[in-house]
């Protein structure tokens, strides 16, 4: 085949292109997946019950300050590593920093808090289903994060699998986190930062794979 | 042909593209071929490999910036866009034909080519054998579409289809294009 003659069929006809069609893939994906691990969560462990009595609203929020911005971080990253050109690298680095806060305030409440308790601090009452749960509630994000970016054009393909990982994780975490009965920062930091760093290291292992093109 | 003296037009022709121009694409296309052409005959010159490949590898890059134009941002520049996606499938090639990457010095051709080179052979790839590959849904679109230059409503009335759903089928047969000519050079 002449190249000539590739240029011509190509440009034929040519078909519009409207600005945005990208950015709204990669947010239905998000609110598909986060939708889907939502219903997930509550027909498998339920809503976390006794909201009444002992419920301390700040845990919550103090999961969801961490999940949600590892997912606004993640999603502006996946923005950028979905068109060839644009590697995101300065916003890369904004990644770890929702881990070194976590980890850091776990580090400061098992110092300052009882040695007695550090096991209950560490283990809760639920770390068991919290590390089924999270991987698991993370599947569909990430097929729908996959599904999103193959519509891009991804150049490195690793990376891009490895935070798609990381956010599919993340909304794993958000709806585990409606479930989750264990109020203490050191199992956020053990728990919830270990099984989304996980699912992020799982998406840079199956990542180019999937997202070849 | 300077690179950057260059990226000004080749933006502003990508961008009437976008929008429909079909002869400022076509130009367009016609200027990154050279240039694709130059880049990829300096790659493949260290690894041994002939003018045909380059030309396979141009096509390839061709239909790729073809049907993944809309992941091109108009607020940033156009050239590293173009670059990005030569020098990945660049990456791809070696990958599949086994060659070791680490042999292959990429990054000491940091620009897109700073010169035309115009075809004078064909690629190894046969378009026609390439579409009977196709679902006869896809063949049909892009036979009417895209080689005999009907409209799309034209199409539509022939095929029997919807005017979206001939779009759609031109689109998808396009990126099935695009994959049957990266299995066809996997050996």
């Amino acid at each position: 085949m002449k190249t000539d003659q590739l240029i011509d069929m190509l440009s034929t006809n040519l078909e519009p292109i409207k600005e945005g069609r990208l950015k709204k893939t990669l947010v239905w994906a998000l609110v598909v997946g986060g939708a889907a691990a939502f219903c997930l969560m509550l027909t498998t462990v339920g809503l976390r019950t006794g909201v009444a009595e002992d419920f301390l609203p700040g845990y919550l929020a103090l999961k969801l300050l961490f999940t949600l911005s590892l997912i606004g971080v993640g999603a502006a990253l996946l923005e950028r590593l979905m068109r060839p050109g644009q590697d995101g690298r300065k916003l890369f680095a904004f990644v770890f920093l929702p881990f070194f806060i976590v980890v850091c305030a776990g580090v400061a409440s098992l110092v300052f808090g009882q040695p007695m308790a550090w096991g209950r601090m560490i283990f809760g009452m639920q770390w068991a289903t919290c590390l089924l749960c999270i991987p698991l509630f993370a599947v569909v994000p990430f097929v729908a994060l996959i599904w999103a970016l193959r519509k891009g054009a991804p150049t490195n393909l690793t990376r891009t699998g490895a935070i798609a990982g990381l956010v599919a994780g993340a909304l794993g975490a958000t709806a585990y986190a409606f479930h989750c009965p264990d109020d203490s920062v050191p199992f956020i930091a053990i728990w919830y930062g270990t099984l989304v760093g996980l699912c992020g290291a799982i998406g840079a292992m199956i990542g180019p794979r999937l997202l070849r093109w | 042909m300077d690179v950057r003296s260059s990226e000004p037009e080749l933006r502003a022709l990508m961008i009437g593209g976008l929008d429909g121009g079909a002869a400022a694409y076509r130009t367009l296309l016609q200027k990154l071929s050279g240039q694709l052409r130059a880049y990829f005959k300096g790659h493949l010159s260290r690894i041994s490999r002939g003018p045909v490949e380059a030309e396979d590898l141009v096509q390839e890059a061709l239909i790729a910036v073809h049907t993944r134009r809309h992941t091109y941002d108009r607020s940033q520049l156009f050239t590293p866009w173009v670059y990005a996606i030569a020098r990945y499938k660049f990456l791809d090639y070696l990958r599949r034909t086994k060659v070791n990457a680490a042999d292959v010095p990429i990054d000491e051709v940091p620009e897109l080519a700073v010169h035309d080179d115009s075809a004078h052979v064909e690629s190894s790839l046969d378009l026609k054998r390439l579409l009977a590959e196709l679902s006869p849904r896809a063949r049909q679109t892009i036979q009417y579409v895209k080689l005999d230059g009907l409209s799309v409503s034209e199409a539509a009335v022939r095929s029997g289809m919807s005017e979206s759903a001939v779009k759609v089928s031109v689109h998808r047969g396009l990126k099935a294009l695009a994959r049957l000519i990266r299995e066809e050079k996997r050996s």
